[in-house]
């Protein structure tokens, strides 16, 4: 959901909280200009803007990632110090991310969040899958995803923060706790829990898993992926996951026949990944498949007391979880009949 | 009450003012908002045209299914209970239909051109023309 207002929850940065940071973003400080608010992102605020350095005048483009409000976060969040800590290993690693130039300390009296480098490119999933821009880069993406998911998968954990770790039983408990916590019976949920217990497999050695890798969280360039952002549910786990949420219907974005984000193939990716160093388990991806339909089905329809109760009572809130329905026939699809 | 015009037929025509005459004079998050409340109009004009018949067609298949009447929101009350509990084979084929038609149904309402719908019937369409052969 990369357009979901969160506007009830924003609280505006004065220029000034910026300006106080502003040593520590660019050596001798500067002028903070241009600080807009971009859109997307339900559970972080997005911030740009830019920094003339009072040395040399050059132009800084900046973004700010930030807690809802300054400091919301949500239970599954890894927090955005830890988050960016992932960010600057990634880049160690050769991921291509950010550069984090600076994270928020309490004293700077903006919040929880981080500063990093404005990167060029496109996140927006429709623009991505139809313009122009990205036509000769399209057909290469699906390799070129499965590429950087090894990297990402291969990095070693020693040294890393403490993250959460999800294995196949305790996300099956999460999700069973949420279908039956849900304000209205879904039979086609049920069938879904009953068939993730059914097939539940032997956990693995866990890995670094992104946690929400698809397009929307993806800056494209014209030439490959220029950096994976929205590390905030980053954890230690079954790398298929990612591979799995990766291809879930929602994120091919109406390409439905194209299962890798709505560009192709799975061959195309595994072929990429397995010759990148990973490891593909297909019966696993089709766990974490029906398990990533599910997972957003559930937040979907999670969304209708929050709706009723006024927490957000907006039209768009009401709207994704109608959305609920979607996540049953995908469902139905993957379990009876394969695909 | 009953007179005219329905529901729906009035809902379609807000929907149709919203999009021919208000539409055009905004732009940014204000335009988005919009389009996303004449989807909730057109959605909520759907549900307005489901007919009784429609309805009493799905509460009789989780009737035969259950084995038991009452209501259609109990009824899917009891079916998700039993395929919980392991008490009912979601794998039977009467109750597979009955999922796939009550998940049909509700897809009409709320997302009629889901690209999942689509290809969910084009896969289903396959797979019955293989247990033909």
């Amino acid at each position: 959901m990369t357009s979901t207002s969160t506007d009830n929850l924003c609280i505006p940065i004065e220029d000034s909280a910026l300006a106080r940071i502003a040593g520590a973003l660019v050596a001798g400080g500067g002028e903070v200009r241009n600080l807009r608010r971009l859109s997307g992102g339900a559970s972080q605020e997005t911030w740009a803007f830019e920094l003339v350095a009072a040395a040399d005048g050059l132009t800084h483009r900046l973004i700010l990632r930030r807690a809802p409000g300054g400091t919301f976060q949500h239970s599954t969040a890894a927090g955005l110090e830890i988050e960016a800590a992932i960010i600057r290993t990634m880049a160690a690693n050769g991921i291509p991310v950010p550069e984090v130039r600076h994270v928020l300390d309490p004293d700077d009296g903006l919040g929880r969040g981080f500063v990093t480098s404005h990167v060029d490119g496109e996140t927006i999933a429709r623009r991505v899958l139809r313009d122009a821009t990205f036509t000769a880069v399209r057909p290469a993406l699906p390799a070129l995803f499965g590429q950087v998911l090894a990297g990402i998968h291969g990095s070693p954990t020693a040294g890393l923060p403490e993250l959460r770790l999800t294995c196949l039983g305790a996300t099956l408990d999460l999700l069973r706790n949420e279908v039956r916590a849900l304000s209205t019976p879904r039979p086609v949920f049920e069938v879904a829990i009953r068939w993730l217990e059914d097939h539940v497999l032997p956990d693995v050695p866990p890995v670094l898993v992104h946690g929400d890798f698809r397009l929307g969280n993806l800056i494209i360039a014209d030439d490959g992926i220029a950096a994976v952002l929205d590390w905030e549910l980053v954890h230690l786990g079954d790398p298929m996951e990612d591979l799995a949420w990766l291809c879930a219907t929602p994120w091919r974005f109406g390409n439905v026949d194209q299962p890798v984000a709505g560009l192709g193939a799975r061959e195309d990716l595994f072929a990429a990944y397995e010759a990148a160093g990973g490891t593909v388990d297909r019966a696993r991806v089709r766990w974490w498949d029906v398990a990533s339909a599910l997972r957003w089905g559930v937040n979907c329809a999670a969304m209708t007391p929050l709706f009723r109760d006024g927490t957000d009572p907006s039209v768009e809130r009401a709207m994704i979880a109608r959305r609920a329905s979607e996540n049953e026939i995908d469902l139905l699809r993957l379990i009876y009949l394969g695909d | 009450m009953q007179d005219e015009p329905k529901p729906a037929e009035i809902l379609a025509a807000v929907a149709a003012f919203l999009r021919e005459e208000v539409q055009p004079h905004l732009k940014g998050n204000t335009a988005f908002q919009l389009r996303v409340a004449i989807n909730a109009l057109e959605l909520v004009r759907r549900e307005c045209g489901i007919t009784v018949e429609q309805g009493a067609h799905e509460n009789a298949l989780l009737a035969k299914v259950l084995a038991m009447e009452g209501e259609t929101m109990t009824l899917t009350g009891e079916l998700a209970r039993r395929i919980a509990a392991r008490q009912i084979d979601p794998f039977a084929p009467d109750v597979a239909a009955c999922l796939w038609t009550i998940t049909e149904a509700k897809l009409e309402v709320d997302q009629p051109t889901y690209g999942g719908l689509t290809r969910a019937r084009a896969k289903l369409a396959v797979a019955e023309k293989e247990m033909d052969r």
